[in-house]
């Protein structure tokens, strides 16, 4: 009993305060890479000295950039998987933040002493209740009192997982304003494509850079620009940071999922259905995820690369793809280089 | 619970003289009608395909060890008899995947413990001769073989990019419908009809044997906790199955006959699938683990010596995690894009069933608080299935919450947490019902002291296998994948080689078996003693052909 009484207590101390202040205070440590907040522009020439095949006749660069636009070079071990990490990756979204804050405040302590007291529990048996320590055993079978205790308290452990949780799902839930950013994402098996309906509606698409090894020579090939392999791809999603983003998904062919671990984001792309949620990442910076839905042969090499942009730098871009910000002008796609991306599902095709 | 009227000597004499006439070879293994005799069957061939399944995951944490694809193109190219492309040995990891899956649930799991221990032990445990429907129960075994084979004939016929079905075990439409040419998942959707079939059918005899069968006296209050865990894994199959059945029949439709229930493009929809299949899927989770619940309540009152503590609170605890179990499914579905207010249900409804399941584990605790327990190898897994139980539970508490479960849903984290309730949980309760039965089906005890190792490596094993899976599904590892980036190294070494050292524990169980078949210690009626108190240690070790003859009472 007393033990009950201690968690009781403890889950009450744990809890209660943090739901108070859950959204007022932003629970999350402030982010702690200031490197990343002047995105670094790596070199193209440098860093890639192999591309020099002929640039006048193929658009295509041997290190995605373009007019005005050069890939942003992801920082080691933001965005992306840490070697030997235990912990969920860095947040770059306030959602994320305050998910990745209830986990690790709320949820994890619950359960680790939920687990830790059966384990004491059936621990002091076998010290006090083995054949030799208690010769002869009780016959209690009944004890209403201790049932309807262990009744209740877990149905108020898990009211108190229930307040933030539910409040997290509402704001995860909150619809982006009608001035955000559209991105209309599209699962292909087994690539992706970015469509940017507000800015003139061009599809970038995107598949996994290979190693340079696994490349015929002249094709690109990924580089530490690009990404950690199994994780890098040829066209990223740009978006802009600081402002909300309404990402719809759908899917050509099977089901696909668009997920990405530092942005706490995760949705389905189903044919025939266009799904949305918005997003808005605090932070520029490269951001990986991976296909997370079984989508056929190559589901687990249709990786994810969402670049997130300064919002000049991102109509830039915009301005690069050939693509328009909303409210300007009707702009001459032919006075645009065209897109790089055209070849890259062919690309894909010769794996 | 129950307490035994009729004294052991009274039954045999009567078993002994003409019932014990066992038919000849071919007719008592083939032809069985006898409830042992099928539930041996069922135990043999769970191992059998225990082996298999066990065997593919052996491979998949082989190719898993490293960064990188190492072996999966030579197996492909084995399978296919010529060099087979990149892309077909990523269909042989899917292959893989959807194998270990299916062979595990419905060959491994299912037949164990419902088969197997629940053929066994619930006509012995309710005093009754045999099931209801001797011959259905016979038919039961035999179409889940058949499906065996359906499902590993599977694997040489085209599956779309190479042999075999690689769908995933939930078999998702369009992926299984237009993303999958080739017979290989229509015999995978016949294999699952087959599998199906046999378990309603199981679970109409067990309903009716228990409803009808009961010896006299016994009322539903004072049947075994095992036997009421048979009785709501019965009514979960036979509510579930038929949701699955129709499910793969509009595959099947769609895939054969231009239906369009799954395709977008001719106005049906992907996600009614997900739907139909969790509908099945979710109690089909509780299907596999309520008769683990059962056998680990019996273990724990014998080597307490006391009886269960809040023996009608257990009982109905299992009925609610029945119930419930079938209005939670779509919390496997969270990322599907549903509206907020179902998710936020969804969320709820499933925290709701930690509610009965605590109750489950704090009431097995005050079993063995106050008794007198013996720390045997049943014991020992018993004990083990409590912790690592309540390890997997937990986590399936965090991913209700549908917000964090945008993060984890599809990771490792995932995979971990399923392993733990089944891998450490169901797998652990068979063991534990297998050390605690095998003396009284065969006739010989287990070593104890092979038990007791087996259990400490396995459990080692198991926990170095899983536990990193966590840490992997959080930094966002995506599960179904052959190859991953450099950063998931390092837990993905640990856990293959969590993979070798349960090996090694699974190795010492079957030089365990052989060893004690061979020249184990012989086993007397009741070789537990006083805490023992259920029917089946009334009668000799291994029962007569046909028990009971003349039924016991329960006062």
């Amino acid at each position: 009993m007393n033990m009950l009484k201690k968690f009781l207590i403890v889950f009450a101390a744990m809890t209660i305060p943090s739901l108070v202040t859950a959204q007022a205070a932003n629970p999350a440590p402030a982010p702690l890479t200031k490197e990343i907040a002047a995105p670094v522009v790596a070199n193209p020439a440098a860093a890639a000295p192999e591309a020099a095949a002929p640039a006048a006749a193929a658009p295509k660069s041997m290190d995605g950039s373009l007019p005005g636009y050069t890939p942003m070079k992801p920082t080691e071990g933001i965005g992306m998987p840490k070697p030997k990490e235990i912990d969920f990756q860095e947040q770059f979204s306030d959602n994320g933040q305050y998910a990745k804050w209830i986990n690790n405040a709320i949820l994890l302590p619950i359960i680790t002493i939920i687990s830790l007291f059966v384990l004491g529990l059936l621990l002091s048996v076998v010290v006090r209740f083995n054949r030799r320590a208690n010769p002869v055993p009780s016959k209690t079978t009944h004890n209403t009192f201790i049932e309807i205790v262990w009744t209740l308290i877990p149905v108020l452990i898990l009211l108190g997982i229930a307040y933030p949780s539910l409040d997290l799902l509402a704001k995860q839930f909150k619809p982006a304003p009608a001035d955000a950013v559209t991105v209309k994402v599209t699962g292909y098996q087994w690539y992706w494509g970015y469509t940017y309906p507000d800015h003139g509606g061009f599809e970038v698409v995107s598949n996994m850079l290979k190693n340079k090894e696994d490349v015929a020579p002249g094709e690109r090939f990924r580089t530490e620009n690009d990404g950690p392999a199994q994780l890098a791809v040829d066209n990223r999603m740009v978006v802009p940071a600081g402002v909300p983003i309404r990402i719809q998904t759908t899917a050509a062919d099977v089901i696909h999922a668009f997920a990405v671990p530092s942005l706490w984001f995760k949705l389905d792309a189903v044919p025939g259905r266009l799904n949305e949620k918005s997003l808005t990442i605090t932070k520029p910076g490269v951001y990986f995820g991976q296909c997370s839905e079984l989508c056929g042969a190559r589901h687990g090499f249709m990786p994810i690369a969402v670049e997130a942009l300064p919002p000049e730098k991102f109509a830039a871009w915009v301005k690069a793809q050939g693509g328009k910000m909303p409210g300007e002008a009707e702009a001459a796609p032919a006075a645009t280089p065209a897109p790089t991306n055209d070849a890259a599902p062919a690309a894909a095709a010769t794996k | 619970m129950t307490t035994i009227a009729a004294t052991g000597a009274d039954l045999h004499a009567h078993d002994h003289h003409d019932a014990d006439h066992k038919p000849g070879f071919f007719a008592r293994w083939f032809m069985s009608t006898n409830h042992k005799d099928i539930g041996t069957l069922y135990l043999i061939f769970a191992i059998f395909a225990g082996i298999v399944g066990g065997a593919i995951s052996g491979l998949m944490r082989l190719e898993l060890a490293e960064p990188g694809i190492q072996y999966l193109q030579s197996w492909a190219s084995m399978m296919a008899g010529k060099d087979a492309s990149m892309d077909e040995a990523y269909h042989m990891w899917n292959v893989l995947i959807t194998a270990h899956g299916l062979i595990m649930v419905f060959f491994m799991v299912m037949p164990a413990i419902i088969g197997g221990f629940g053929n066994w032990f619930v006509p012995l445990m309710i005093g009754a001769p045999d099931m209801a429907f001797p011959r259905m129960n016979n038919i039961s075994f035999w179409l889940t073989v058949v499906a065996f084979i359906m499902l590993l004939g599977s694997s040489f016929v085209p599956g779309g990019t190479g042999l075999g079905a690689g769908t995933g075990w939930t078999v998702y439409a369009p992926l299984s419908t237009s993303g999958s040419v080739g017979p290989a998942v229509d015999m995978a959707i016949f294999s699952l009809h087959l599998a199906g079939a046999a378990s309603i059918l199981g679970a109409i005899n067990f309903i009716t044997t228990i409803f009808n069968m009961r010896a006299p006296g016994m009322t539903l209050h004072k049947m075994p906790l095992f036997v009421w865990s048979v009785l709501v894994t019965a009514f979960l199959l036979l509510l579930a199955l038929p949701v699955l059945a129709a499910a793969i029949t509009m595959l099947l439709v769609d895939r054969n006959f231009g239906g369009a229930f799954f395709d977008a493009a001719a106005g049906g929809d992907p996600v009614l699938y997900q739907h139909l299949f969790w509908f099945f899927g979710h109690p089909e989770v509780y299907i596999m683990i309520l008769p683990g619940f059962g056998i680990i309540s019996q273990i724990v009152a014998t080597f307490s010596r006391k009886p269960v503590f809040g023996y009608l609170g257990m009982a109905y605890a299992m009925v609610a995690i029945g119930v419930v179990g079938f209005v939670v499914w779509a919390h496997h579905m969270f990322t599907t894009g549903m509206s907020v207010d179902m998710k936020m249900y969804f969320t709820a409804a499933t925290m709701v069933i930690a509610v009965p399941t605590g109750i489950k584990i704090f009431s097995w605790i005050a079993t063995m608080w106050g008794g007198s327990v013996s720390f045997k190898t049943p014991m020992v897994w018993a004990m083990g299935f409590i912790f690592m139980f309540t390890v997997g539970g937990v986590t399936g508490v965090v991913l209700a919450n549908g917000g964090l479960d945008d993060n984890l849903h599809d990771t490792y984290y995932v995979v971990a947490h399923f392993h733990y309730v089944l891998s450490l949980g169901a797998v652990f309760s068979l063991f534990a019902g297998f050390y605690y039965w095998f003396g009284k089906m065969s006739g010989r005890q287990l070593n104890e002291f092979l038990g007791h190792l087996h259990f400490w490596i396995f459990f080692i094993g198991v926990n170095v296998l899983f536990f990193p899976m966590h840490f992997l599904g959080n930094s966002g590892m995506p599960r179904r994948y052959p190859d991953y980036p450099e950063a998931f190294a390092y837990w993905n070494g640990v856990a293959s080689m969590g993979y070798a050292i349960m090996g090694v524990g699974v190795i010492i169980f079957f030089i365990n078996v052989i060893w004690s078949l061979a020249a184990g210690r012989r086993a007397e009626e009741n070789y537990w003693g006083e805490g023992a108190t259920t029917l089946e240690w009334t009668l000799t070790s291994p029962p007569p052909y046909h028990q009971f003859e003349t039924l016991p009472v329960i006062k």
